[in-house]
């Protein structure tokens, strides 16, 4: 009988212990989780302050007259970026046009050919390529190409800025690519599809999403450089639509307004800084309306 | 006795240095299902897949001897206009996932860039689909993706798309190992009326399955060939003592 009872209360007394041990544990996990919000708040704090500050400077500086005038002489008020912008949106067009055919052809190549030598070489390059400084791209391309040419131009800057775009193409359409199920491509082999139509008519259609998304985020990292662009389209205070000549764009006309002792100018710097996060936030918006829109089903 | 469509005299594939299969000859004849079967790494599915030659894309695989697809080399044949004569229907459903149920079953046609009217694509999409039993439940969402459907229905709907092609064999490689018991009855069926127009070649690993559904069956055992009969003779009097074994189930 005593016996028994004792044993009723060690197994109370063991309840009691485990109770203990979760109520510690809840406590604890409810510390990390304080801990890793907290943490959160404080990196996403400054980025946030950022963005309100660029705002709150460039919004008085945004109108209708600032996108479409041209930079007026110092002393005048007024005036716009249109230049800039033209210039922008051209020198990225061109850059995607190089880069966007050959950065997908060298990914298609990266993931069909996983062991080679080439491949792994290639890899190398890229990751090398990545993590060049884009300073170092502006001089690159001033002797290979504005040298050559015989004076600053638009072009150069497109080839410069198609250089930096190229790792992040090339890897997001390997990386794209590579997930998609081997399955995928033997069912079209099968069917006596070639190969070369199988990788152009199924492999990269269904890998589109991601690829796209890596071409948008690969313009959204370039399109505010300013060093390469330096050396290369170097800048132009007049409207231009050649190519082959100079001409001016948002990250170069903050460089050159924000360095000037001109109030105003700073205030277009503010004007054109908050313009060109705006567009980087419309790009980063499209990828994800792409990656939830094209989502590929299996 | 006419002519086998599918002729293998000493038949050998390897990967690298691995021996696969071990001289195979077998001979498969016209409107007739046969069923591959054996234990797991016996070789099965490395057959089939070296009658469409898509044991070829795996690097340093080979072959040696003779596969011969009514009368002609297989292996000197263009891969290209070989696979469009053998059907093959995989494991897993494997639809095109950019595709819709109309353009899956066709795509045979749309990716290799032949070009036909709408009235022949309606005909060949209704008649692959009703082949594979499958028209009366996608024909109101032909234009649907293919993905949509479940995994049974996905894999009817690469029947059809093999269908489609119109092949001389159908190679299905264990098609109905992914999926539940009632899609597997169905296709199982379907293997039934689709003897009449193809010849079909099936690997599985249920042997149930196996006496169901074919009319001969073939044992495969470490990359040997070591039985080819009648279903019924194989299932009731094995001549080797290792199909035997396999039949009652003491390895596999």
């Amino acid at each position: 009988m005593i016996l028994a009872e004792s044993n009723i209360n060690r197994e109370i007394s063991k309840e009691r212990l485990i109770e203990k041990q979760i109520q510690r544990r809840n406590k604890k996990n409810t510390l990390f989780k304080g801990m890793i919000i907290a943490g959160t708040l404080v990196t996403t704090l400054p980025l946030l302050l950022i963005l309100f500050y660029i705002f709150k400077q460039g919004i008085s500086a945004i109108n209708w007259q600032f996108l479409i005038n041209l930079p007026k002489p110092v002393g005048e008020s007024g005036g716009g970026i249109s230049n800039a912008l033209t210039g922008s949106i051209l020198i990225l067009l061109v850059s995607c046009i190089i880069a966007i055919p050959v950065g997908i052809i060298v990914g298609i190549y990266l993931s069909e050919d996983k062991k080679s030598r080439l491949g792994y070489y290639c890899r190398l390059a890229v990751d090398v390529l990545q993590g060049i400084p884009s300073i170092v791209i502006g001089i690159i391309i001033y002797e290979w190409v504005v040298r050559p040419m015989g004076g600053f131009s638009a072009l150069s800057g497109s080839v410069a800025l198609a250089l930096m775009m190229l790792p992040s193409i090339i890897k997001s359409t390997e990386e794209t690519l590579k997930l998609l199920p081997e399955s995928l491509k033997e069912a079209s082999l099968a069917l006596g599809v070639p190969y070369y139509k199988t990788i152009l008519r199924v492999i990269v259609p269904t890998g589109i999403s991601g690829i796209t998304t890596g071409i948008i985020l690969s313009i959204a990292r370039v399109i505010g450089e300013t060093a390469p662009l330096l050396f290369t389209a170097f800048g132009n205070p007049f409207m231009s639509t050649n190519i082959l000549e100079p001409m001016s764009s948002l990250p170069l006309i903050i460089f050159n307004y924000a360095t000037s002792p001109y109030n105003d100018w700073h205030q277009l710097a503010w004007g054109a800084s908050m313009l060109l996060i705006l567009m980087i936030l419309i790009l980063n918006i499209i990828t994800k309306i792409v990656q939830r829109k094209w989502k590929v089903q299996f | 006795m006419e002519s086998a469509i599918l002729k293998a005299t000493d038949f050998n594939a390897f990967f690298g240095k691995n021996h696969i299969l071990k001289n195979i000859n077998l001979e498969i004849h016209k409107n007739t299902v046969w069923a591959i079967m054996g234990p797991s790494g016996c070789g099965k599915t490395t057959f089939i897949r070296c009658v469409n030659r898509m044991h070829e894309l795996v690097p340093d695989a080979s072959v040696a001897g003779s596969l011969q697809l009514k009368g002609e080399e297989i292996y000197t044949m263009n891969s290209v206009v070989l696979r469009r004569k053998v059907g093959m229907v995989f494991q897993r459903p494997n639809p095109f996932p950019t595709m819709s149920i109309y353009d899956n079953v066709i795509a045979g046609y749309i990716l290799n860039g032949i070009k036909l009217s709408k009235t022949e694509k309606d005909e060949i999409v209704e008649n692959s689909l009703k082949q594979a039993a499958l028209w009366m439940e996608v024909r109101s969402t032909l234009h649907k993706k293919g993905t949509f459907l479940s995994g049974g229905q996905q894999q009817r709907l690469c029947i059809a798309r093999a269908l489609a092609m119109n092949p001389e064999i159908l190679l299905l490689d264990e098609a109905t190992s992914a999926l539940d018991p009632i899609s597997t009855s169905l296709i199982e069926e379907l293997i039934h009326e689709l003897k009449s127009e193809y010849t079909i070649l099936m690997v599985t690993h249920n042997m149930q399955q196996a006496a169901r559904v074919s009319d001969e069956t073939a044992f495969f055992y470490l990359g040997e060939l070591i039985e080819a009969n009648n279903t019924k003779t194989i299932f009731t009097n094995p001549k080797h003592k290792k199909t035997q074994e396999y039949i009652t189930g003491h390895f596999g």
